[in-house]
């Protein structure tokens, strides 16, 4: 391992040791501001080596990893979001936790999940692959039961134990399958054999199927979507944006990196089946999502056919696939965090604030809380002048680019049944107020409470980052075409 | 001059968020924003009538006023805007109509009145993009953009059933536009692959050659799109529950200046894009347009409910929009610009008038009212006046307007023109009915009611005497509009060249000047 080799992985390596730091620093003292303050300098810190890495790449950091511009720009966005959901957690901790003890780690958890999520966006091999899963995941499950004085929590921690557990045995039984017909871990050489033999063989297929169905798993993608809903409810609001953004972005990293490497595209059965999945996330998140009284589980729902819209981009193939689907990742983690931020920044003590009925008329009490939720409402439904219509033309001009027209119709149709149930949470936050005063949960309402500055200046810079995406989007997609051409530049190469 | 036409969109928007803060100072100061900001507009759009010499806007290829500024590169979108004498015509109407909306609002909204003057005037802003965008992403953008204000506006100061009838609105035209979005990009994808790059330009889009197939499916996108906002059968039925439901000043928005939105995408877009395809498929458009119109009539007659007859009327006048468009002569074409206005006008009077009935008994329902006329005469004599205009009595605009796009069109398709005009009949039938029921026969009200006040009052007399002077001297709307409808039926009579990539000249195209009427 050179100095070079260490250079370009400064942001894995700098992050890794503020870990430590910070782990130290709660075990000196604990200062519930102090931490968070510190983990925000982490990634702030980390952010900031990731310009001065880009001069130094790509380069492949022994068969393990490969640092290249993509990696970089994916990194950025987990950084950014982690950053965001700190933000948004601080507050939120602070009402929760009113005895003030053992804060401080969810902080350090928050650090070694993103950790988690920057090697896999580095990863070119199934055991760092498996590594930077596995971390994300522990990690996660740990931050799911953080607020340990409610019941939810823990139970949605136990579901996704489970889930990460049946995860992670499909993937590695279908890493085994690969390795037994390839004879390699890496992505690279696994690709090769196909491109060497005529026939696929059948066990390299069942292989990567089954790696796609550990992946399908965690990112949710319909019908292995059933934890989705359940988990997003009863995590803490801030770690619900998290999943939905962070370890869902990162894994689309790996999932586009392991797709292109292996050439999974080409197989004319593989493609149909992703299409399949595209088309049932679509169609189970959307439909499902219009039944739901509960604002995490619509948007829950939603997240599943978001996924589905990602997946359509995702099979165009070539550079503006690359292209849509790194630009939908960047729109659906502001949007998301956007909307889960509002749930963050308007729940209490009592519990979050996820019922229909505690966003009725918010507009007229709290207008720029109640704008913010809007405006990623209409962003997460693709209304233009926000990211979110980008996003989707992006996606859009992807299928069409690859003549996908049936798939192209099905995301027309599902954005419009989408388009139903985010205009009724719309027009329930401009409704008349309740007669009563409190809800059924008892939060009060007419009380209107702070949300923290910190979660107020997050929500700030997301809502800017949603227009300012939706109006000039054009410096945004040159960093991504400079960035995702590396992708496919190194994809093409020899091993 | 090129700012001028930003301007015309960014003054309403820009004066949205003041009449939001207005609302600090008092109730007033946000209408009288949103008053002087479409005013200003008014008055600004008047000064570009004044000026540019019409006959050289001719639309394809040559703008009156004309603004390019690069947007998005990567996708070849820019911020293009440009002037002629249609989108002229059309920016007045919004802005005389956003005016009158206002108006009919003064007393008809008292809460929220702030943010509803917000989301007015974003709507207008937005109309106003649609009728001067001419880079296909610009116009989809403001297509899409002004959707939300009048959703919000229906679904926030509507009547009883305001939340189904905004969310009916929102979906239908959504649907509708992710089509129109798809055909966009697909054409700016066949552009890469015949130039090498992407372009979503009007200019650059227009001399596309495509397989007939291609051309097909994408004029199927273009032309469904449009009509779903126009709106004809059978893609009308958002309108009866959204027009009655929204308030009158949004009623008025919706019925004078959205559905015009979706008839000036016909005229712009989809009839000069897909010349072809457009020439096969003109009988069926015709025959939908006819069947718009009988359609919208015979339901009308059945309408107890105000409101609802004045909608179901207004979907059968749109369908004389549809019939005239698609029948390429250049009567026609005349007639449905000339429809695009009276109706805007007549159908606005009519609004404003349900809406001040609604305020004064809170019902809607005819059956509950009757001799009104002795109670209150000014409401009566105006709601004669536009019923009058609105069934095309001779030497009312909507007249000029009917009967020129019916002259127009029996030459090409004589049967449908036919079933057609019988439209007009039926028209007389439910304006008719609709005056005998609500100001005539039995009172039934003993209370004293007010009549109109005098700044209502005189805003009809306004649009009156518009409908009587535009009845009687069209002139000036038909000269303005003539360098557009003639390069009109110039791209459907050429449709061999026009599929050849030759950008059509300026030059060539008045070369056969008709005789203006």
């Amino acid at each position: 391992m050179s100095l070079q080799d260490l250079i370009v992985l400064t942001p894995i390596l700098n992050l890794g040791i503020f870990c430590l730091v910070t782990m130290l620093a709660i075990a000196f003292r604990r200062n519930h501001a102090r931490i968070a303050a510190f983990a925000f300098v982490a990634c702030l810190l980390t952010l900031a080596t990731l310009p001065w890495v880009a001069s130094a790449t790509p380069r492949a950091v022994t068969a393990l990893l490969i640092v290249d511009r993509y990696a970089l720009l994916y990194m950025g966005i987990v950084l950014c979001t982690t950053m965001m959901v700190i933000g948004l957690s601080y507050h939120y901790l602070h009402i929760q936790f009113r005895e003030r003890d053992g804060i401080e780690e969810y902080y350090l958890l928050l650090l070694l999940a993103t950790f988690g999520g920057l090697v896999l966006t580095v990863s070119v091999h199934f055991v760092s692959f498996f590594l930077g899963l596995e971390l994300l995941g522990l990690s996660l499950c740990s931050l799911i039961g953080y607020v340990r004085t409610r019941r939810h929590p823990m139970e949605a921690a136990v579901k996704y134990l489970l889930l990460s557990i049946s995860a992670s045995a499909i993937l590695l039984f279908g890493m085994a399958l690969l390795y037994f017909e390839s004879g390699s871990m890496t992505f690279r050489g696994v690709g090769m054999v196909v491109k060497q033999v005529q026939a696929v063989p059948g066990l390299w297929l069942g292989g990567v199927v089954l790696v796609f169905i550990g992946i399908a798993l965690k990112l949710g993608l319909a019908p292995f979507h059933m934890w989705i809903p359940d988990v997003y409810q009863g995590a803490p609001a801030p770690i619900t944006a998290y999943i939905a953004t962070v370890s869902k972005g990162a894994l689309v990293a790996l999932l586009l990196r392991f797709v292109t490497d292996i050439g999974a595209l080409e197989l004319p059965s593989l493609v149909h089946l992703f299409s399949l999945l595209a088309v049932v996330s679509m169609v189970v998140g959307n439909v499902l999502a219009l039944f739901q009284q509960n604002v995490k589980r619509l948007l829950a729902y939603s997240s599943i056919a978001h996924l589905g819209y990602l997946l359509v981009a995702l099979l165009a193939g070539g550079p503006t696939a690359a292209e849509a689907v790194t630009f939908y990742v960047i729109v659906y983690c502001a949007m998301t965090l956007g909307s889960f931020g509002v749930v963050t920044a308007y729940s209490r003590e009592a519990g979050d604030a996820e019922q229909f009925e505690d966003y009725r008329g918010l507009f007229w009490t709290r207008p720029w809380l109640a704008a913010m939720l809007a405006l990623s409402l209409l962003s997460l439904a693709g209304i233009p002048v926000t990211a979110g219509f980008i996003g989707k033309f992006y996606a859009i001009a992807a299928g069409v680019d690859a003549g996908l027209w049936w798939l192209v119709l099905a995301l027309i149709g599902n954005s419009v049944v989408s388009l139903y149930y985010y205009l009724r949470l719309v027009v329930t936050l401009f409704g008349d107020k309740p007669a009563s005063a409190t809800t059924p949960q008892g939060l009060a309402i007419e009380s209107p409470q702070t949300s923290g500055w910190m979660a107020i200046c997050s929500l700030g810079l997301v809502a800017s980052i949603i227009l300012i995406i939706g109006i000039y989007p054009e410096p945004l997609m040159e960093l991504i075409r400079t960035s995702v051409s590396n992708l496919l530049m190194v994809a093409q190469q020899k091993p | 001059m090129p700012m001028t036409l930003w301007l015309l969109i960014l003054i309403p928007m820009l004066a949205a968020p003041l009449s939001w803060m207005g609302q600090q100072w008092s109730r007033h100061a946000a209408r009288w924003i949103a008053l002087g900001a479409l005013s200003l507009d008014f008055l600004l759009a008047l000064v570009l009538w004044s000026q540019g010499p019409p006959g050289s806007a001719s639309g394809h290829g040559s703008w009156l006023v004309e603004s390019q500024t690069s947007w998005i590169p990567r996708w070849g979108i820019s911020l293009h805007l440009g002037l002629d004498g249609l989108s002229l015509v059309l920016i007045l109407l919004t802005a005389f109509l956003g005016i009158i909306a206002i108006i009919a609002s003064w007393t008809d909204i008292q809460n929220r009145v702030g943010f509803f003057h917000c989301n007015v005037l974003l709507a207008l802003g937005g109309v106003i993009g649609v009728f001067l965008a001419i880079d296909l992403i610009l116009f989809f953008f403001f297509w899409e953009f002004m959707l939300v204000p009048i959703y919000l506006l229906i679904a926030v100061w509507g009547h009883a059933n305001r939340r189904y009838a905004s969310f009916k609105f929102f979906l239908f035209t959504q649907a509708g536009s992710l089509l129109l979005l798809v055909a966009m990009i697909t054409m700016a994808f066949l552009h890469q692959q015949a130039t090498g790059r992407p372009s979503f330009d009007y200019a650059d889009l227009m001399g596309l050659t495509l397989t007939r197939e291609m051309a097909w499916w994408l004029a199927l996108a273009f032309f469904i799109a449009f009509v779903v906002k126009l709106p004809a059968p059978p893609f009308h039925t958002w309108l009866p529950d959204t027009y009655t439901e929204a308030p009158t000043g949004v009623s008025i928005i919706l019925a004078g200046l959205l559905a015009k939105t979706g008839a000036y995408g016909l005229l712009r877009y989809t009839v000069p894009m897909f010349p072809e395809i457009m020439s096969e498929f003109a009988p069926f458009a015709m025959g939908l347009g006819a069947a718009g119109i009988l359609y919208g009539a015979v339901l009308a007659c059945s309408q107890t409910d105000l409101k609802r007859l004045i909608a179901y009327s207004s979907l059968s006048h749109m369908g004389f929009i549809l019939l005239g468009a698609f029948a390429m002569t250049e009567l026609a074409l005349q007639g449905v610009v000339m429809q695009l206005v009276a109706h805007g006008l007549s159908t606005g009077g009519l609004f404003l008038l349900a809406g001040a009935l609604y305020e004064r008994f809170q019902t809607r329902d005819m059956r509950q009212m009757g001799g009104l006329w002795k109670v209150i005469p000014r409401v009566a004599s105006m709601a004669l006046f536009f019923a009058c205009a609105s069934l095309g009595l001779p030497g009312l605009a909507n007249f000029i307007g009917e009967f020129l796009v019916l002259f127009g069109s029996y030459s090409v398709q004589p049967i449908i023109t036919i079933l057609a005009s019988i439209g007009m009949v039926m028209a007389a039938i439910y304006s008719l009915g609709m005056m005998q029921r609500t100001f005539f026969g039995q009172l039934r009200e003993t209370r004293s009611i007010p009549d109109l006040s005098n700044v209502a009052f005189g805003t009809l007399l306004l649009m009156a005497v518009l409908q009587v002077w535009l009845g009687l001297y069209p002139r000036p709307v038909l000269a303005t509009t003539k360098p557009v409808v003639d390069a009109l039926i110039q791209s459907a009579s050429l449709p061999a060249q026009a599929s050849h990539s030759v950008p059509v000249m300026p030059s060539t195209l008045f070369t056969s000047q008709a005789n203006t009427p």
